[in-house]
Protein backbone atom coordinates (compact mmCIF):
# COMPACT_ATOMS: atom_id res chain seq x y z
CA UNK A 1 0.00 0.00 0.00
CA UNK A 2 1.23 3.45 -0.87
CA UNK A 3 2.45 5.92 1.70
CA UNK A 4 -0.46 8.25 0.91
CA UNK A 5 -3.02 5.50 1.49
CA UNK A 6 -1.40 4.68 4.83
CA UNK A 7 -1.53 8.26 5.98
CA UNK A 8 -5.13 8.72 4.81
CA UNK A 9 -6.13 5.51 6.55
CA UNK A 10 -4.54 6.63 9.78
CA UNK A 11 -6.54 9.87 9.72
CA UNK A 12 -9.78 8.05 8.95
CA UNK A 13 -9.24 5.46 11.66
CA UNK A 14 -8.43 8.08 14.25
CA UNK A 15 -11.14 10.51 13.33
CA UNK A 16 -14.01 8.08 12.88
CA UNK A 17 -12.85 5.59 15.53
CA UNK A 18 -13.26 2.64 13.18
CA UNK A 19 -11.22 -0.54 12.82
CA UNK A 20 -8.52 -0.44 10.21
CA UNK A 21 -9.89 -3.48 8.38
CA UNK A 22 -13.11 -1.65 7.62
CA UNK A 23 -11.31 1.12 5.75
CA UNK A 24 -11.29 -0.54 2.34
CA UNK A 25 -10.91 1.01 -1.10
CA UNK A 26 -14.66 1.27 -1.64
CA UNK A 27 -15.64 2.05 1.96
CA UNK A 28 -17.96 5.04 2.02
CA UNK A 29 -17.26 7.43 4.88
CA UNK A 30 -20.95 8.01 5.51
CA UNK A 31 -22.56 4.69 4.54
CA UNK A 32 -19.91 2.27 5.77
CA UNK A 33 -17.80 4.09 8.34
CA UNK A 34 -20.49 5.93 10.29
CA UNK A 35 -19.44 9.47 9.44
CA UNK A 36 -21.94 12.30 9.45
CA UNK A 37 -21.72 15.17 7.00
CA UNK A 38 -19.71 17.29 9.41
CA UNK A 39 -17.24 14.43 9.88
CA UNK A 40 -16.59 14.46 6.14
CA UNK A 41 -15.84 18.19 6.31
CA UNK A 42 -13.41 17.54 9.15
CA UNK A 43 -11.76 14.68 7.29
CA UNK A 44 -11.14 16.95 4.32
CA UNK A 45 -9.68 19.55 6.67
CA UNK A 46 -7.40 16.91 8.14
CA UNK A 47 -6.31 15.73 4.67
CA UNK A 48 -5.52 19.31 3.69
CA UNK A 49 -3.26 19.72 6.68
CA UNK A 50 -1.57 16.34 6.47
CA UNK A 51 -0.70 16.73 2.80
CA UNK A 52 -0.37 20.52 2.56
CA UNK A 53 -2.93 20.78 -0.21
CA UNK A 54 -6.11 22.74 -0.76
CA UNK A 55 -9.26 20.78 -1.49
CA UNK A 56 -11.92 23.11 -2.90
CA UNK A 57 -15.51 22.61 -1.77
CA UNK A 58 -16.74 21.23 -5.08
CA UNK A 59 -13.92 18.68 -5.12
CA UNK A 60 -14.51 17.80 -1.48
CA UNK A 61 -18.05 16.79 -2.34
CA UNK A 62 -16.78 14.14 -4.74
CA UNK A 63 -14.67 12.47 -2.05
CA UNK A 64 -17.11 9.90 -0.75
CA UNK A 65 -14.95 6.84 -0.16
CA UNK A 66 -11.51 6.02 1.16
CA UNK A 67 -10.46 5.23 -2.42
CA UNK A 68 -11.75 8.63 -3.62
CA UNK A 69 -9.65 10.37 -1.00
CA UNK A 70 -6.47 8.49 -1.83
CA UNK A 71 -6.96 9.10 -5.54
CA UNK A 72 -7.66 12.81 -5.14
CA UNK A 73 -4.67 13.36 -2.90
CA UNK A 74 -2.36 11.31 -5.14
CA UNK A 75 -3.45 13.37 -8.15
CA UNK A 76 -3.05 16.62 -6.25
CA UNK A 77 0.53 15.96 -5.26
CA UNK B 1 -17.31 32.49 37.20
CA UNK B 2 -16.91 33.50 33.56
CA UNK B 3 -13.16 33.06 33.37
CA UNK B 4 -11.90 33.48 29.82
CA UNK B 5 -8.19 33.24 30.59
CA UNK B 6 -6.35 31.78 27.62
CA UNK B 7 -9.22 32.35 25.21
CA UNK B 8 -9.01 34.75 22.30
CA UNK B 9 -11.97 36.81 21.16
CA UNK B 10 -12.50 38.69 17.90
CA UNK B 11 -14.99 41.54 18.22
CA UNK B 12 -16.24 43.50 15.22
CA UNK B 13 -17.48 47.03 15.62
CA UNK B 14 -15.23 47.44 18.65
CA UNK B 15 -14.93 51.17 17.96
CA UNK B 16 -18.61 51.61 18.79
CA UNK B 17 -20.34 51.88 22.14
CA UNK B 18 -21.62 48.34 22.47
CA UNK B 19 -18.58 46.75 20.80
CA UNK B 20 -16.22 48.64 23.07
CA UNK B 21 -18.13 47.54 26.15
CA UNK B 22 -18.08 43.92 24.94
CA UNK B 23 -14.33 44.10 24.38
CA UNK B 24 -13.81 45.49 27.88
CA UNK B 25 -15.99 42.80 29.46
CA UNK B 26 -14.25 39.91 27.67
CA UNK B 27 -10.84 41.41 28.33
CA UNK B 28 -11.76 41.90 31.96
CA UNK B 29 -12.57 38.20 32.17
CA UNK B 30 -9.06 37.39 31.00
CA UNK B 31 -9.49 36.96 27.24
CA UNK B 32 -7.18 38.22 24.54
CA UNK B 33 -9.23 40.59 22.43
CA UNK B 34 -8.95 41.41 18.74
CA UNK B 35 -10.55 44.80 18.20
CA UNK B 36 -11.94 45.19 14.72
CA UNK B 37 -13.66 48.17 13.20
CA UNK B 38 -13.36 50.72 10.44
CA UNK B 39 -12.05 53.63 12.48
CA UNK B 40 -8.49 52.99 13.60
CA UNK B 41 -8.19 55.85 16.12
CA UNK B 42 -10.86 54.72 18.59
CA UNK B 43 -9.58 51.15 18.25
CA UNK B 44 -6.05 52.28 19.13
CA UNK B 45 -7.41 54.28 22.04
CA UNK B 46 -9.35 51.29 23.35
CA UNK B 47 -6.33 49.01 22.95
CA UNK B 48 -4.20 51.51 24.86
CA UNK B 49 -6.79 51.64 27.63
CA UNK B 50 -6.95 47.85 27.88
CA UNK B 51 -3.18 47.41 27.79
CA UNK B 52 -1.89 43.88 27.34
CA UNK B 53 -3.83 41.23 25.44
CA UNK B 54 -5.49 43.74 23.11
CA UNK B 55 -4.88 43.77 19.35
CA UNK B 56 -6.09 46.28 16.79
CA UNK B 57 -7.40 44.66 13.61
CA UNK B 58 -8.94 47.30 11.33
CA UNK B 59 -11.36 45.93 8.73
CA UNK B 60 -14.00 47.39 6.45
CA UNK B 61 -16.85 44.92 6.47
CA UNK B 62 -18.17 46.08 3.11
CA UNK B 63 -14.88 44.94 1.56
CA UNK B 64 -15.24 41.23 0.79
CA UNK B 65 -11.49 40.61 0.62
CA UNK B 66 -10.86 42.36 3.91
CA UNK B 67 -13.60 40.30 5.55
CA UNK B 68 -12.13 37.07 4.21
CA UNK B 69 -8.71 38.01 5.58
CA UNK B 70 -9.84 39.09 9.05
CA UNK B 71 -10.15 35.65 10.75
CA UNK B 72 -6.62 34.75 9.63
CA UNK B 73 -5.21 38.08 10.81
CA UNK B 74 -6.93 37.61 14.15
CA UNK B 75 -5.61 34.07 14.54
CA UNK B 76 -2.09 35.24 13.67
CA UNK B 77 -2.25 38.08 16.16
CA UNK B 78 -3.77 36.12 19.04
CA UNK B 79 -2.85 32.51 18.28
CA UNK B 80 -6.46 31.44 17.74
CA UNK B 81 -10.02 32.72 17.62
CA UNK B 82 -12.07 30.92 20.26
CA UNK B 83 -14.79 33.54 20.57
CA UNK B 84 -16.30 35.56 17.74
CA UNK B 85 -18.63 38.46 18.45
CA UNK B 86 -20.30 39.82 15.33
CA UNK B 87 -21.29 43.18 16.66
CA UNK B 88 -20.62 45.56 13.77
CA UNK B 89 -23.68 47.01 12.17
CA UNK B 90 -24.81 49.92 10.10
CA UNK B 91 -28.17 51.54 9.51
CA UNK B 92 -29.42 53.26 6.40
CA UNK B 93 -32.99 53.96 7.33
CA UNK B 94 -35.66 54.88 4.85
CA UNK B 95 -39.32 54.25 4.28
CA UNK B 96 -39.78 50.97 2.49
CA UNK B 97 -41.27 52.61 -0.59
CA UNK B 98 -38.33 54.98 -0.83
CA UNK B 99 -35.58 52.51 0.01
CA UNK B 100 -33.00 52.21 -2.74
CA UNK B 101 -31.39 48.94 -3.76
CA UNK B 102 -28.12 50.34 -2.50
CA UNK B 103 -29.56 51.12 0.94
CA UNK B 104 -30.92 47.61 1.12
CA UNK B 105 -27.79 45.90 -0.14
CA UNK B 106 -25.23 47.79 1.93
CA UNK B 107 -27.07 47.02 5.17
CA UNK B 108 -27.43 43.35 4.24
CA UNK B 109 -23.77 43.17 3.20
CA UNK B 110 -22.32 44.57 6.40
CA UNK B 111 -24.81 43.24 8.94
CA UNK B 112 -25.57 39.80 7.56
CA UNK B 113 -23.16 38.71 4.81
CA UNK B 114 -20.05 39.77 6.71
CA UNK B 115 -21.37 37.89 9.74
CA UNK B 116 -21.78 34.76 7.61
CA UNK B 117 -18.26 35.05 6.24
CA UNK B 118 -16.64 35.68 9.59
CA UNK B 119 -18.46 32.74 11.17
CA UNK B 120 -17.26 30.54 8.32
CA UNK B 121 -13.74 31.86 8.68
CA UNK B 122 -13.37 31.02 12.36
CA UNK B 123 -15.10 27.63 12.33
CA UNK B 124 -12.14 25.56 11.21
CA UNK B 125 -10.09 26.49 14.25
CA UNK B 126 -13.04 26.03 16.59
CA UNK B 127 -13.85 22.61 15.13
CA UNK B 128 -10.28 21.49 15.62
CA UNK B 129 -10.11 22.66 19.20
CA UNK B 130 -13.58 21.32 19.95
CA UNK B 131 -14.48 24.60 21.63
CA UNK B 132 -15.95 27.79 20.29
CA UNK B 133 -18.35 30.57 21.05
CA UNK B 134 -20.08 32.69 18.45
CA UNK B 135 -22.28 35.54 19.61
CA UNK B 136 -24.12 37.50 16.96
CA UNK B 137 -25.50 40.86 17.96
CA UNK B 138 -28.98 41.06 16.51
CA UNK B 139 -31.59 43.63 17.52
CA UNK B 140 -35.06 43.82 18.98
CA UNK B 141 -36.23 45.18 15.64
CA UNK B 142 -35.25 41.88 14.02
CA UNK B 143 -38.06 40.34 16.06
CA UNK B 144 -40.56 43.19 16.11
CA UNK B 145 -39.88 45.11 12.91
CA UNK B 146 -39.54 48.88 12.87
CA UNK B 147 -40.86 51.46 10.43
CA UNK B 148 -38.04 52.83 8.31
CA UNK B 149 -35.79 49.87 9.02
CA UNK B 150 -36.91 47.21 6.57
CA UNK B 151 -33.31 46.55 5.59
CA UNK B 152 -31.88 46.58 9.13
CA UNK B 153 -34.70 44.45 10.56
CA UNK B 154 -34.28 41.93 7.73
CA UNK B 155 -30.56 41.65 8.36
CA UNK B 156 -30.99 41.34 12.13
CA UNK B 157 -33.72 38.71 11.80
CA UNK B 158 -31.49 36.95 9.28
CA UNK B 159 -28.71 36.75 11.84
CA UNK B 160 -31.03 34.89 14.21
CA UNK B 161 -32.05 32.29 11.62
CA UNK B 162 -28.46 31.89 10.53
CA UNK B 163 -27.26 31.49 14.12
CA UNK B 164 -29.81 28.76 14.82
CA UNK B 165 -28.90 26.83 11.69
CA UNK B 166 -25.22 26.99 12.44
CA UNK B 167 -25.88 26.10 16.08
CA UNK B 168 -27.44 22.81 14.93
CA UNK B 169 -24.50 21.96 12.72
CA UNK B 170 -21.65 22.53 15.15
CA UNK B 171 -23.20 21.74 18.54
CA UNK B 172 -21.57 18.30 18.62
CA UNK B 173 -18.15 19.95 18.33
CA UNK B 174 -18.41 22.03 21.47
CA UNK B 175 -19.24 25.19 19.59
CA UNK B 176 -22.22 27.29 20.60
CA UNK B 177 -23.86 29.95 18.44
CA UNK B 178 -26.21 32.43 20.02
CA UNK B 179 -27.61 35.87 19.42
CA UNK B 180 -28.05 38.84 21.71
CA UNK B 181 -30.83 41.22 20.71
CA UNK B 182 -30.41 44.65 22.28
CA UNK B 183 -33.32 47.02 22.59
CA UNK B 184 -32.64 50.74 22.66
CA UNK B 185 -29.16 51.30 24.08
CA UNK B 186 -27.38 54.59 24.76
CA UNK B 187 -24.91 54.73 21.87
CA UNK B 188 -23.97 56.97 18.97
CA UNK B 189 -26.58 55.09 16.93
CA UNK B 190 -29.43 56.12 19.24
CA UNK B 191 -27.95 59.62 19.87
CA UNK B 192 -29.12 60.43 16.36
CA UNK B 193 -32.74 60.14 17.48
CA UNK B 194 -34.58 63.38 18.24
CA UNK B 195 -35.84 64.09 21.77
CA UNK B 196 -39.39 63.50 20.58
CA UNK B 197 -38.41 60.12 19.17
CA UNK B 198 -36.61 59.25 22.38
CA UNK B 199 -39.51 60.11 24.64
CA UNK B 200 -41.87 58.17 22.37
CA UNK B 201 -39.58 55.17 22.62
CA UNK B 202 -39.31 55.42 26.40
CA UNK B 203 -43.08 55.08 26.75
CA UNK B 204 -42.68 51.63 25.18
CA UNK B 205 -40.00 50.47 27.61
CA UNK B 206 -41.29 49.14 30.95
CA UNK B 207 -38.02 49.92 32.71
CA UNK B 208 -38.44 53.55 31.61
CA UNK B 209 -34.93 54.05 30.36
CA UNK B 210 -32.57 53.08 27.62
CA UNK B 211 -30.08 50.31 28.28
CA UNK B 212 -26.33 50.73 28.65
CA UNK B 213 -23.67 49.09 26.50
CA UNK B 214 -22.41 47.32 29.63
CA UNK B 215 -25.78 45.60 30.01
CA UNK B 216 -25.36 44.11 26.53
CA UNK B 217 -21.75 43.20 27.23
CA UNK B 218 -22.77 41.26 30.34
CA UNK B 219 -25.03 39.04 28.22
CA UNK B 220 -22.28 38.48 25.68
CA UNK B 221 -19.81 37.62 28.43
CA UNK B 222 -22.17 34.97 29.74
CA UNK B 223 -22.76 33.40 26.32
CA UNK B 224 -19.00 33.41 25.64
CA UNK B 225 -18.19 31.72 28.92
CA UNK B 226 -17.55 28.02 29.63
CA UNK B 227 -20.62 28.15 31.91
CA UNK B 228 -22.89 28.70 28.88
CA UNK B 229 -21.83 25.47 27.16
CA UNK B 230 -25.40 24.13 27.24
CA UNK B 231 -26.93 27.28 25.75
CA UNK B 232 -26.99 27.30 21.96
CA UNK B 233 -29.27 28.58 19.22
CA UNK B 234 -30.94 30.99 21.56
CA UNK B 235 -31.52 34.72 21.40
CA UNK B 236 -31.00 36.67 24.58
CA UNK B 237 -33.23 39.72 24.53
CA UNK B 238 -31.83 42.64 26.51
CA UNK B 239 -34.41 45.34 26.03
CA UNK B 240 -35.81 46.53 29.34
CA UNK B 241 -39.01 44.60 28.75
CA UNK B 242 -39.79 46.46 25.55
CA UNK B 243 -40.55 43.19 23.79
CA UNK B 244 -41.04 40.13 25.98
CA UNK B 245 -40.06 37.34 23.61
Amino acid sequence: MSDIADRVKKIVVEHLSVEEEKVTESASFIDDLGADSLDTVELVMAFEEEFGIEIPDDAAETIQTFGDAVKFISDAQ
Amino acid sequence: MFDLTGKSALITGASGGIGGAIAKALHGAGANVGLSGTRVEPLEALAAELGERAFVLPCKLDDAEAVAALPKQAAEAMGSVDILVNNAGITRDNLFMRMSDDEWQSVLDVNLTATFKLCKGVLRGMMKSRWGRIVNISSVVGATGNPGQGNYAAAKAGMVGMSKSLAYEVASRGITVNAVAPGFIETAMTDKLTDDQKSAILTQIPTGRMGTPEEIAAGVLYLASPEAAYVTGTTLHVNGGMAML
